[in-house]
C-alpha cells in the first residue's frame, strides 16, 4: 500500500505510487466536456471516474461537511465527493479526488481547502486531493500533467465546444430520437483515437476534423419547426452541472424550447484575459503579459476557425468570438471584473440578446458574491437597453425548491412564447 | 344561482397558490357563473375538487376549457394532465379586460408577491426566492401576537405609531417585532408596522424604481381583505380613490385571467376534469424522503419512559409550610415560571405564550400563586432570565437578572451534574452551549436566517389548523417523513409546498418538520460533524424538545441518547429559581400581594432624539413610579452619563468623519462614505485634497440613507454595508455633487499577512453596480476607474494619466498628490496602532478586560454596527479594532486560501488574541457575507485551539439588540467563571 507523504506545508501529495494503486475521483460538471478530459488523462495510466451520482445524500453529506451558508457548487461538490468515497464503493485507503482550482478573489477558489478542511471533519484525512489547475499551484509527484496532455487537453475544450454548441441545436429537432447523442460520443471515441495517434491537435487538422464534425451533426435528420431559443448563462458550475441546477436543460427542453449555453473557450480565454488585464490596470511583468498574449491569441485563433467552419458549412448559428464579447461589454463593466465569471457573463447575456435570443436564464448559487454585480446587478441596464431582453435570475441552493424555480423560469418562456 | 340554460362550451379557471384555492366558471361571454375562495391547508387537490363539485349545478354534464395556474397548480396540472398558465400571465390578462386603464398591478399571494408593469414596455417581476412570505407572513405575524388575521387588520387601524421593521423577510421581520413585544409595545402599532414592513418589501423589493404609474391595481387575498394593508398602501404609495383600484372579485383574479385565456384550448366533459384531479391524488410519488421517527408503540412507550425518569420532586403547594424562590424566563414567545421549595422541589410551574404581554401574565401568575401560598409560604429571592429580563424585572422588583445561558446550565447542573453540553430550543432562538471545567464554554446561536425554531412549527401547525401537540403527534409513526431541507421558513415552506404537490401527508410534514429542526440545529448552528463534537453528557431543554418527534430526531441524528429532564419547557425558569436560592439576596424585593394589587403598567413608544441613532424606545411606566426604558443602545435616554471607556471603533469612526473638505480651485468631489472607503477614505481625502478638490462626504449612514436607496437595490440578499451605498450616492447627488469619484479596486493594499490581498467581490465591483442601478448618476459625473494601491509607483502613473484624461491635471501634480495620499495613508494606519497601544495600557492599568471587535473597517459605521462597540464598553470593556494588533504577530500559513486583506487582518487578531490573557475577540459578520462562511469557520478554530471563546454577532439592517446582549452577557459569564476555575 502507498505511503502517505506530506511535502512542508503539511499538505498530503500524491505519489508515484498512488498513481498505481488508486483511482481518481472527480466531481462532474460539463457532461461532454468531462468525459473527453477523463479519457485523455486515463490515456496516462491513471485511473480516473467521474461522478455521476445524484441521489438526495450528497447535499445532506454537504450539508454535514461544509459550512452552510457557503456556496451551493461547494456543498455539492464537497458533498458528493464525500458520500461518494463513505458510499462504500471505493476502498478509501486507494482513492483520491481531483477537483479544480481557479485562484482569484472569489471564494470559490477555497473549494480545495474546504474539500480538506471536510475531509478532516469526515475523518478521511488520509485521502489526498489533487488540486488541477492553469496557475501551476500545488504540484504532485505522481500527477503531472505534461506539455503533450495540456495540449490534449486545451484541444480537446475546443472539440468539447463544437460538440456542446452543435449538439444543442440538433437535438430539440433531431427526428430520431436520440440520434444527436450517439454522434456526440462516437465523436469523443473518434477524438481520443486521433489525440492518441497525434492528430488533430494543429490549427489546420483541427480544421479539417471540425469540418468533419459539422457535416456529420448538419446530416442528421431534423424537422423544421421553429423553437423558441433560450439560453442559459450564470455561475460556471450551476450553470453546467446537471446536480447543480436540477436539470435545467432537460426541463427546458421539455418545454419546447432549443437551449444554448455559452462554451468553455470563451471562459478560458477570460482567464487568460484577467491576467495580462491586470498588467495593464495595476502594473507587473510585461514578460507574463506577452506570453499570456501569446496564449490567448493562439486560442483565439482557434476559436475563430471553429466560428469559420460553422459558418461556412451553413446550417447551424456559429458562436461570437472572444474579441466580439470584449466589444460588447463596453458601457457595461470594466475588463477588470474578474472574480467569478466577472465581465464575461454580462458579455455572454448581451450576446444572446444581440444575437436573437433575448430569453436568458441567469443561474446562480444563493448569495453568490460576483452575480451581485455581473447578473442581477446588470438586468436593470439590459432591460432599458434591450426592452426585449427577458432575463429571469434563479437561485440554487439546498433549500431552494424546484417548484419556485420553475414557476419563475414558466414566466419567462411565457413571455418568450408571447412574441 | 339560476338553472343557466347554455348548451354551449363553459371556462374554468382554477389557481391554486400557496394556502389558497381559486376557482372562477365563465360563461360564453365571460359572465362570471362562480367563484370561489378558500384556504386548502394542504389538502390541494381534495379542496379543488371540492370546490368544484360544489359547482356541479352549472358544470355537470357540460363540455368546458380550463386552465390550471398558481404555484402548487403547476403539480396537479401536470399529474391530472390538464393545461397550465403562468399566474402572472393570467391575471395580466385579466386586468387587461378588466381594468384597461391600469398602469401597474401589486398582487400579494400567500408566499409570492408581484409586479406587473403596463405602461411602457410590458413587465412582470417576482420576488425573488429571499423574499417570500407575504401573505404567509401576514398569518406568521397574527399568530405571534395571538390575534386573529381579522383582529390583526382591525388593530392596525388604530396605530400610533410606526416602528421599522426588516423588510426584507418574514424570519427578520419576526427577529424585529418580538423583541418590540417583549418590551411593550402596544399591539396596535406592531399590526401597522406589520403591513407598512409588507408595503416597503413590495416596494422597494419589486419597482427597483420603476415609476408604478398612475393608476394601480391591487389584487390577492391580503389585499381584497385587509383593510389595514390597503389603506397603508395607498398612503405610502400616495394614492387617491380613483388612483387605486380594488377590483370585485380581486382575490380571485388569476383563476378569472386563467378562464378568459381557455380559448383554444380542448373542450373535455367537466366529469373527465373532476376525474382527473381527483385521480391525480394517487399518481404522486414523493421520493425523498426519511426514515421513520418510530416503527412500533412499544418502542415509543419505552422511548417515554427513558425520558419521564428526569423530574424533580413535585411539592404540594397548598400544604407546605416554609420557603419558596421564584424563578422566571420571559422568552421571546412564551413565558415560563416556576416556584422551588428548600429540596427544589416544584411548588408550582407555569409554561405558556406570552401573548405579546409578558407583564400581563406574570402578573397574573403571581396573583395565582399568592393566592396558593397564603402566609404559609414566603418567597425568599426571586430572578428573571430571557428576551423580557429587564422589563420583567423592574416591573415587579425581582432581585436578580441573569442570562439565559447561564440560567440553562444551572437546570441541566442540576439534573446531570456531569453535562458537558446543553441545547435549549425555544421559541425563537436555539442556544447551545459546552460546559469545560465548570463552566459556559463555546456558546452557539443561531442567526436570524437559521430557522427550524419552535414557534415556526407551532405557526405551521396552526395555519394547517392544528394544535401544535396534535400536529406533532401526528408524525410519530409516519413511515415516510418527508425531508424540507434546514434553511430558513422561507425557504422551508416552500419545501413543503413543493411535498404538498409531490402528495406528502400532513403527517409526513409534521414529522419533517421536527426532523428540520434538529438538522438545522445540528449541521448550520452547532456546525458538528458528530456527536462526539458535542460531548458525551448532553442535556436538552427548552419547550421544543416537550414535542417527542423532536426529542426522538435528535437521538437519531446523534445516535446517542440524550437526557431530557421532564421540565424541558421550564427549564430556564427552574435555573433561574436554583439561581435565587444560591444567591439567596438578603432583601427580597418581590412586590408583595397588596402592592400586587395596586400593580398598573403603561407603555409608550417615542424615538430618542439625543444622537443620530434614533433608538426606537419603549417608556414603560408602572405605579409607585417605577419606570423602564428599552430599545436604547447606551445610557443617555436614561439620564445617565455615558461611560467613557475607550473605544477604538468609535475613535476611528470620528477620525474619519472629521476628514473634512477643503475649498479649492478645482471644485468639489463627492465621496460616498461606505464600504472600503472606511479604509481608503484618508488615502482619497489627502489625494484630491492636494489636486485642489474639496472632498464632499455622503452624510452619516442612517436608515433614512438607506431608503433613499432601497429602490435601487438589484439583489436583496447583498450585505447591508453594500445597500447603504444608494443611499449614500443618491444623497450626494442630491446635495447638488455633480462629480463623484468611487473607484473599483479588486485589490487591497498588500500586508503580507496572506496569501494573496483581494477584496471581495462586492466590495471590488460595486461603483459598477451603482452606475447600472442608479439612473440619477447619468446626470451627473460618476468616475468608477479601476485602481490598486498594492504598487505605489504603478498607481502614480496609472493616476497621472487617468486624472489628465479627464481634468487635464499634469502628471508631476498628481505624482505629488500620490504620494501625500500614501504618506496620510500610512499615518493613519500608524495613529490606530498607537492608539490600539494607548487603550491596552488604559486598560491594564484600570484593570479592565479588553475586546477586540473584528470585522470589516465598515463595520464601524453605527448604522450596521448598531452600537455594538457602545454596548459592550457600557458592559465594562475597552474596545479596540482588529487593525490595531493585526500587525503583532509573524504570517503564518491558514488552513483555507487567506486571500482578502481584511480578512487576513481578522486571522491575524485571533492569533495575537489567543497570546494575551486579558482579550476576547467578537467577530462581526455581515449577513449575506458569503466571505465569512469561510472565515468564521476558521476563527473559531483559532481562537479555540488557543483556548479563547468564539463569538460571532451577525449584523443586518435589523438592531436586534436582544441577541447581541446574549452573547456579550453570555461571554462575560464564561470569562468570569474561568477565571475562578
Amino acid at each position: 500500500m502507498a505511503e502517505l507523504v506530506y511535502d512542508e506545508t503539511g499538505r498530503l501529495l500524491f505519489t508515484e505510487e498512488m498513481k498505481h494503486e488508486y483511482t481518481i475521483i472527480m466531481p462532474q460538471m460539463l457532461p461532454v466536456m468531462f468525459h473527453l478530459l477523463k479519457r485523455i488523462i486515463e490515456l496516462e495510466g491513471y485511473r480516473i471516474e467521474i461522478l455521476t451520482s445524484t441521489n438526495r445524500e450528497i447535499v445532506e453529506t454537504g450539508l454535514k461537511y461544509v459550512h452552510n451558508d457557503t456556496c451551493y457548487p461547494a456543498l455539492l461538490v464537497i458533498g458528493q465527493l464525500i458520500e461518494a468515497v463513505q458510499s462504500g464503493r471505493y476502498d478509501p485507503h486507494k482513492v483520491a479526488l481531483l477537483i479544480s482550482q481557479t485562484g482569484g478573489g472569489c471564494r470559490a477558489s477555497n473549494y480545495i481547502h474546504l474539500l480538506r478542511k471536510a475531509l478532516k471533519k469526515a475523518g478521511l484525512e488520509y485521502i489526498p486531493v489533487i488540486s488541477i489547475n492553469l496557475s501551476g499551484l500545488e504540484k504532485n509527484p505522481g500527477f503531472k500533467i505534461p506539455f503533450s496532455v495540456g495540449r490534449r487537453m486545451v484541444y480537446g475544450m475546443m472539440y468539447g465546444d463544437l460538440l456542446v454548441h452543435l449538439g444543442n441545436q440538433c437535438r430539440p429537432y433531431e427526428l430520431e430520437k436520440g440520434a444527436t447523442d450517439s454522434l456526440i460520443s462516437q465523436w469523443t471515441d473518434d477524438l481520443v483515437d486521433l489525440f492518441v495517434h497525434g492528430k488533430g491537435m494543429s490549427r489546420g487538422q483541427m480544421k479539417r476534423y471540425m469540418e468533419k464534425i459539422t457535416r456529420d451533426f448538419a446530416a442528421i435528420p431534423k424537422s423544421t419547426e421553429k423553437k423558441i431559443r433560450v439560453g442559459i448563462v450564470g455561475e460556471i458550475y450551476i450553470k453546467y452541472a446537471p446536480l447543480g441546477n436540477n436539470n435545467l436543460e432537460d426541463f427546458l427542453t421539455s418545454e419546447g424550447v432549443e437551449v444554448i449555453v455559452p462554451g468553455i473557450t470563451d471562459f478560458m480565454l477570460f482567464k487568460f484575459n484577467n491576467r495580462s488585464v491586470d498588467v495593464d490596470l495595476y502594473g507587473g511583468s510585461k514578460l507574463k503579459k506577452f506570453a499570456i498574449g501569446v496564449a490567448q491569441r493562439y486560442i483565439e485563433s482557434c476559436q475563430k476557425i471553429m466560428i469559420g467552419v460553422i459558418k461556412d458549412e451553413g446550417t447551424f448559428r456559429a458562436m461570437g468570438t472572444f474579441a466580439d464579447l470584449q466589444e460588447l461589454i463596453k458601457g457595461y463593466l470594466g475588463y477588470g471584473n474578474k472574480m467569478g465569471e466577472g465581465w464575461l457573463l454580462t458579455a455572454e447575456m448581451l450576446e444572446l440578446i444581440h444575437t436573437g435570443t433575448p430569453n436568458i436564464v441567469c443561474t446562480q448559487p444563493f448569495g453568490c458574491l460576483p452575480n451581485h454585480v455581473v447578473g442581477k446587478g446588470m438586468m436593470r441596464r439590459l432591460k432599458v437597453d434591450f426592452p426585449d431582453s427577458n432575463i429571469v435570475a434563479v437561485d440554487y441552493d439546498p433549500g431552494a425548491t424546484r417548484i419556485n424555480q420553475e414557476n419563475r423560469i414558466k414566466l419567462m418562456l411565457a413571455n418568450a412564447k408571447r412574441e | 344561482m339560476t338553472e343557466p340554460k347554455y348548451t354551449s362550451i363553459l371556462k374554468i379557471g382554477i389557481d391554486i397558490g400557496s394556502t389558497t384555492v381559486k376557482v372562477v366558471v365563465l360563461d360564453e361571454t365571460d359572465n362570471i357563473l362562480y367563484r370561489a375562495y378558500e384556504r386548502h391547508f394542504s389538502k390541494v387537490r381534495e379542496k379543488t375538487g371540492e370546490l368544484l363539485d360544489r359547482a356541479s349545478n352549472i358544470l355537470d354534464g357540460k363540455q368546458v376549457r380550463i386552465l390550471i395556474t398558481g404555484s402548487a397548480g403547476l403539480g396537479v396540472a401536470k399529474s391530472a394532465e390538464l393545461p397550465f398558465i403562468q399566474e402572472v400571465f393570467a391575471t395580466a390578462k385579466a386586468v387587461r379586460s378588466y381594468i384597461p386603464t391600469a398602469d401597474s398591478v401589486i398582487e400579494l399571494g400567500g408566499e409570492d408577491a408581484k409586479i406587473i408593469f403596463f405602461k411602457g414596455s410590458l413587465e412582470e417581476r417576482m420576488n425573488g426566492s429571499c423574499a417570500g412570505g407575504t401573505g404567509a407572513f401576514i398569518d406568521q405575524m397574527a399568530t405571534l401576537l395571538n390575534v386573529s388575521v381579522e383582529e390583526l387588520d382591525e388593530l392596525s387601524q388604530h396605530f400610533e405609531k410606526i416602528y421599522p421593521i426588516a423588510s426584507r423577510c418574514g424570519v427578520f421581520a419576526k427577529t424585529d417585532i418580538q423583541p418590540i413585544l417583549n418590551q411593550g409595545g402596544r399591539k396596535e402599532d406592531v399590526a401597522a408596522s406589520i403591513y407598512q414592513a409588507v408595503v416597503d418589501q413590495t416596494i422597494a423589493g419589486l419597482t427597483q424604481g420603476r415609476s408604478l404609474g398612475e393608476t394601480v391595481v391591487f389584487l390577492g387575498g391580503p389585499l381584497y381583505y385587509y383593510q389595514g394593508l390597503r389603506k397603508r398602501f395607498t398612503e405610502t404609495l400616495g394614492l387617491d380613490n380613483e388612483h387605486a383600484v380594488f377590483p370585485e372579485n380581486g382575490d380571485c383574479f388569476a383563476a378569472l385571467g386563467a378562464a378568459l385565456s381557455t380559448d383554444g384550448y380542448e373542450s373535455i366533459p367537466f366529469g373527465d376534469v373532476l376525474r382527473r384531479i381527483r385521480e391525480s391524488v394517487d399518481d404522486a410519488t414523493h421520493t425523498n424522503t426519511m426514515p421513520p421517527l418510530f416503527t412500533s408503540q412499544e418502542e415509543y412507550e419505552e422511548f417515554c419512559r427513558r425520558h419521564n425518569s428526569n423530574s424533580p420532586p413535585k411539592t404540594d403547594i397548598s400544604s407546605y409550610i416554609g420557603d419558596a424562590w421564584l424563578g422566571v424566563d420571559a422568552g421571546s414567545t412564551t413565558t415560563k415560571l416556576v416556584l422551588i421549595d428548600e429540596n427544589c422541589g416544584l411548588l408550582y410551574s407555569y409554561y405558556g405564550s406570552n401573548q405579546g404581554n409578558p407583564v400581563g401574565i406574570v402578573l397574573a401568575e403571581l396573583k395565582k400563586i399568592y393566592e396558593l401560598t397564603g402566609d404559609r409560604i414566603k418567597i425568599k429571592g426571586s430572578a428573571v432570565t430571557g428576551y423580557g429580563e429587564e422589563l420583567i424585572k423592574n416591573a415587579f422588583s425581582m432581585d436578580l437578572g441573569l442570562v439565559e445561558t447561564i440560567a440553562h446550565y444551572q437546570a441541566a447542573k442540576h439534573f446531570n451534574p456531569d453535562v458537558d453540553f446543553i441545547i435549549d430550543i425555544g421559541g425563537q432562538d436555539m442556544k447551545c452551549f459546552k460546559i469545560r471545567n465548570g463552566a459556559v464554554d463555546s456558546i452557539f446561536l443561531n442567526e436570524a436566517c437559521s430557522s427550524g425554531c419552535g414557534s415556526f412549527i407551532e405557526t405551521f401547525a396552526r395555519a394547517l389548523g392544528y394544535e401544535i401537540g396534535e400536529f406533532s403527534r401526528l408524525g410519530l409513526f409516519v413511515e415516510h417523513p418527508v425531508n424540507l431541507g434546514s434553511r430558513c421558513t422561507v425557504f422551508m415552506n416552500s419545501s413543503v409546498k413543493q411535498a404538498q404537490r409531490d402528495g406528502a401527508t400532513v403527517a409526513d410534514i409534521s414529522a419533517g418538520l421536527s426532523i428540520s429542526i434538529v438538522k438545522n440545529a445540528v449541521y448550520k448552528v452547532i456546525r458538528a460533524a458528530s456527536a462526539d463534537d458535542l460531548g458525551k453528557h448532553i442535556v436538552v431543554q427548552g419547550g421544543t424538545f416537550n414535542n417527542d418527534a423532536v426529542l426522538r430526531s435528535f437521538e437519531q441524528e446523534l445516535k446517542r441518547q440524550v437526557t431530557r429532564p421532564v421540565i424541558a419547557g421550564i427549564s430556564g425558569a427552574y435555573g433561574a429559581a436554583l439561581y435565587a436560592k444560591d444567591t439567596a439576596p438578603e432583601n427580597p424585593g418581590l412586590l408583595n400581594r397588596d402592592q400586587l394589587a395596586d400593580f398598573t403598567h403603561k407603555a409608550r413608544p417615542i424615538t430618542c432624539k439625543l444622537c443620530t441613532n434614533h433608538c426606537s424606545l419603549t417608556i414603560n411606566t408602572f405605579d409607585n413610579g417605577r419606570r423602564f426604558v428599552s430599545g436604547n443602545r447606551c445610557s443617555r435616554p436614561l439620564g445617565k452619563q455615558k461611560n467613557d471607556l475607550p473605544n477604538l471603533a468609535k475613535w476611528k469612526y470620528d477620525k474619519l468623519r472629521s476628514l473634512a473638505g477643503v475649498p479649492g480651485h478645482r471644485g468639489k468631489i463627492g465621496i460616498p462614505f461606505g464600504l472600503n472607503m472606511f479604509e481608503n477614505l484618508p488615502f482619497w481625502h489627502a489625494f484630491f485634497t492636494r489636486l485642489g478638490f474639496e472632498v464632499v462626504l455622503s452624510p452619516e449612514s442612517s436608515r433614512s440613507i438607506y431608503r433613499l436607496g432601497q429602490h435601487t437595490i438589484p439583489s436583496d440578499t447583498v450585505c447591508y454595508p453594500a445597500k447603504l451605498m444608494h443611499g449614500h450616492v443618491i444623497s450626494l447627488i442630491d446635495e447638488g455633487i455633480d462629480t463623484i469619484f468611487y473607484p473599483c479596486m479588486p485589490y487591497n493594499f498588500d500586508e503580507g499577512a496572506g496569501d494573496n490581498h483581494f477584496n471581495c467581490p462586492v466590495v471590488a465591483y460595486y461603483p459598477e453596480l451603482l452606475a447600472a442601478n442608479i439612473s440619477e448618476l447619468e446626470k451627473v459625473r460618476f468616475l468608477n476607474p479601476y485602481f490598486g494601491l498594492h504598487r505605489p509607483k504603478d498607481f502614480a502613473k496609472r493616476a497621472a494619466a487617468y486624472f489628465k484624461g479627464e481634468f487635464g491635471i499634469s502628471a508631476h501634480e498628481t505624482k505629488e498628490a500620490a504620494s501625500a495620499a500614501y504618506k496620510a495613508y500610512e499615518e493613519y494606519k500608524a495613529e490606530i496602532r498607537t492608539k490600539g497601544e494607548e487603550y491596552i495600557r488604559y486598560a491594564r492599568e484600570n484593570g479592565k478586560k479588553i475586546l477586540v471587535m473584528a470585522g470589516r473597517p465598515y463595520h464601524i459605521d453605527p448604522e450596521i454596527g448598531h452600537g455594538i462597540d457602545e454596548l459592550a464598553v457600557s458592559y465594562g470593556f475597552v474596545l479596540i479594532s482588529e487593525d490595531s494588533i493585526s500587525h503583532l504577530v509573524e504570517k503564518e500559513p491558514r488552513k483555507v486560501l487567506n486571500q482578502w486583506t481584511y480578512q487576513s487582518r481578522l486571522y491575524s487578531a485571533a492569533r495575537y488574541v489567543c497570546t494575551q490573557a486579558d482579550m476576547e475577540l467578537i467577530q462581526l459578520v455581515s449577513f449575506g457575507c458569503g466571505i465569512d462562511a469561510i472565515t468564521t469557520d476558521e476563527t473559531r478554530d483559532i481562537l479555540e485551539s488557543g483556548g479563547k471563546l468564539y463569538t460571532q454577532i451577525k449584523i443586518d439592517e435589523i438592531t436586534n439588540l436582544g441577541a447581541v446582549k446574549i452573547r456579550l452577557r453570555s461571554l462575560i459569564a464564561a470569562v468570569e467563571a474561568r477565571e475562578r476555575t
